[in-house]
């Protein structure tokens, strides 16, 4: 009796739970929804007092005029290059840092891992001034060697710290077997390792590429010419020219969301795992 | 055999240093340099024009008398309390309801998720037609439920709110880690306090939330450091730092002085007080975690 009581009052909370999180999810998406329906609509349906949802008629072409409106392609291949560049120099640095911390022993490991770490604290706009000051000394403004050089320096010690933790956690014996066949550490790292971490490395270049992709502090200091401008600061510069032509202004900003939403469909499964790796221990 | 295992400790010292070098010289590079030429250029009167000349701590003398620097401190203080506070509660709640074994429960997480990748520019934008005053979307729920409609970001008083509220949408990350935490508690702490007929919130107050201290901490952690150096895109994309400096975000003051109005030594000295600032506050939340946060919990 009281068993079934307990059930009963146990589907009683998941129903309402569920519920709970309809409206919720509904509330986040909401901003995606009303994102949409803009880029869809002319400008005089979007001002229409009462509100209204539904396109009518759904003005696809929004799209090509919003990314004829300025040289958005020219943006997008611009963005590409530099998130090519720095997902490579990620991809490859990160690891071996990684490596050489998680499954190497030497003396001093521990100590420089830990001073890496400090990094993590300091505020970026600390080390911005400097950066820039050198750039500019070395002649690099106006290039994109500043938004891609660095990540071929470990990426980011965080993306060192999350690959660590990863590694650490893999059994040591794959590792001291391929030795004793021959094997170097480098060739442990990329046939071994990699291999077995694939959670880890996929989070990092998502995160590497979300980071590119969504910069805009960087290019704004680094580049002048508007024929080198990423997406991030195309689009800003179309806020500032069509700020009233929220269809078109929309339709942009879809399209520039489109690519993250993509990755991150196609890495879901490996990608939580890969963000709660960071926050545990 | 011994011998070949000292073989391999010395391949592995060579091999270790050798491919931490990378990382190592990024961090002299681009990490402590910076930060060092950063405090020593902070004495100066460093501009992109002409060459620095020393000036001891005069940089920091014209802070006190520099309204905009105390506004910016204020405002972005304002907003890390803020921000932390909200959402580290929202993103709490929601991974609770999403820790509950539901039909359609990846999806929902997935709905959750999804603000956060998106790029920041673009936030940015749906949310400035969001808020608009007279066409945005959340005066139009305002007015449709009866209460009167906002300026959002376009007040004073309203902006940095309005912000606070912006910033519980992108939590996907914190949600993700909370999540993480909560499926850590061994299953029997649960079943030992329905043994003693607790509550669901005697369950959450005696065992979920002790047990989740330590992600608290860590989510604390990173909402703060984050926190303090956030608003960039907003102010520079939404408000300019408007209206009358309500929005005058410590990283985006920095910005604008280095880089608009080219006084470089003096934006060393704004990001060496927010640099103080940070450790302080890391030390601070260090300290106090041996009072709340259950380390046998981990």
């Amino acid at each position: 009796m009281s068993s079934t009581g307990g059930k009963q009052k146990l589907t009683m909370q998941k129903s309402i739970i569920f519920i709970i999180l309809l409206i919720g999810s509904l509330m986040y998406l909401m901003p995606f929804l009303w994102l949409v329906r803009s880029s869809l609509m002319s400008t005089g349906q979007i001002f229409k007092m009462p509100l209204e949802w539904i396109p009518k008629p759904f003005k696809w072409d929004n799209y090509p005029q919003a990314l004829t409106a300025m040289p958005f392609a020219r943006y997008f291949l611009n963005t590409v290059l530099i998130v090519v560049l720095v997902e490579v120099g990620t991809l490859l640095t990160a690891p071996m840092a990684a490596f050489a911390f998680s499954r190497l022993r030497w003396r001093g490991r521990d100590t420089i891992f830990f001073v890496l770490l400090t990094s993590l604290m300091i505020p970026y706009a600390v080390t911005l001034i400097p950066t820039f000051i050198l750039w500019t000394k070395l002649g690099a403004i106006n290039t994109y060697l500043p938004l891609t050089v660095p990540a071929w320096f470990g990426g980011s010690a965080y993306y060192i710290f999350l690959l660590r933790q990863f590694f650490a956690g893999l059994p040591i014996e794959y590792d001291e077997a391929a030795y004793l066949d021959g094997a170097s550490p480098w060739q442990v790292l990329w046939k071994i390792v990699i291999p077995l971490s694939k959670p880890a490395m996929i989070t990092v270049a998502v995160f590497t590429f979300l980071g590119v992709w969504g910069d805009l502090m960087g290019p704004i200091i680094y580049l002048n010419d508007a024929s080198k401008y990423t997406l991030a600061v195309g689009l800003t510069i179309f806020r500032g020219a069509y700020s009233t032509k929220w269809n078109l202004l929309m339709a942009a900003s879809t399209v520039i969301m489109v690519p993250p939403i993509v990755l991150y469909f196609l890495g879901q499964r490996y990608f939580e795992q890969g963000i709660t790796m960071g926050g545990i221990k | 055999m011994r011998k070949q295992g000292r073989e391999l400790r010395r391949h592995e010292r060579k091999w270790g240093i050798l491919l931490a070098l990378p990382g190592i010289l990024g961090y002299f590079l681009w990490v402590l340099g910076p930060t060092v030429v950063a405090v020593f250029m902070s004495f100066t009167d460093w501009s992109l024009a002409s060459s620095p000349n020393w000036i001891g701590q005069q940089n920091y003398a014209n802070l006190f008398n520099d309204f905009i620097f105390k506004k910016s401190l204020f405002v972005t203080f304002y907003y890390a309390i803020g921000s932390v506070v909200a959402t580290l509660v929202v993103s709490f709640f929601w991974a609770l309801m999403l820790n509950v074994e539901l039909p359609g429960r990846s999806l929902f997480r997935t709905f959750f998720f999804i603000p956060s990748i998106t790029p920041a520019v673009a936030v940015a934008m749906v949310w400035l037609t969001l808020y608009h005053p007279q066409f945005g979307l959340l005066n139009h729920i305002l007015k449709s439920i009866g209460l009167p409609a906002l300026q959002w970001i376009y007040d004073e008083k309203q902006v940095i709110p309005a912000f606070i509220v912006m910033s519980t949408w992108t939590i996907g990350y914190t949600i993700t880690i909370f999540l993480a935490g909560l499926q850590g508690i061994p299953e029997y702490l649960y079943e030992a306090a329905m043994l003693d007929g607790a509550t669901w919130w005697h369950k959450l107050r005696h065992v979920t939330i002790p047990m989740i201290t330590p992600t608290i901490f860590f989510n604390l952690l990173m909402g703060i450091i984050g926190a303090l150096q956030g608003g960039f895109t907003q102010a520079y994309i939404m408000t300019s730092g408007g209206p009358n400096y309500a929005s005058m975000f410590y990283t985006y003051y920095i910005f604008l002085t280095a880089f608009q109005y080219g006084k470089m030594g003096y934006a060393c000295a704004l990001s060496v007080i927010m640099f103080i600032i940070t450790i302080f506050l890391t030390v601070l939340v260090f300290r106090t975690s041996r009072y709340w946060v259950h380390y046998e919990a981990m």
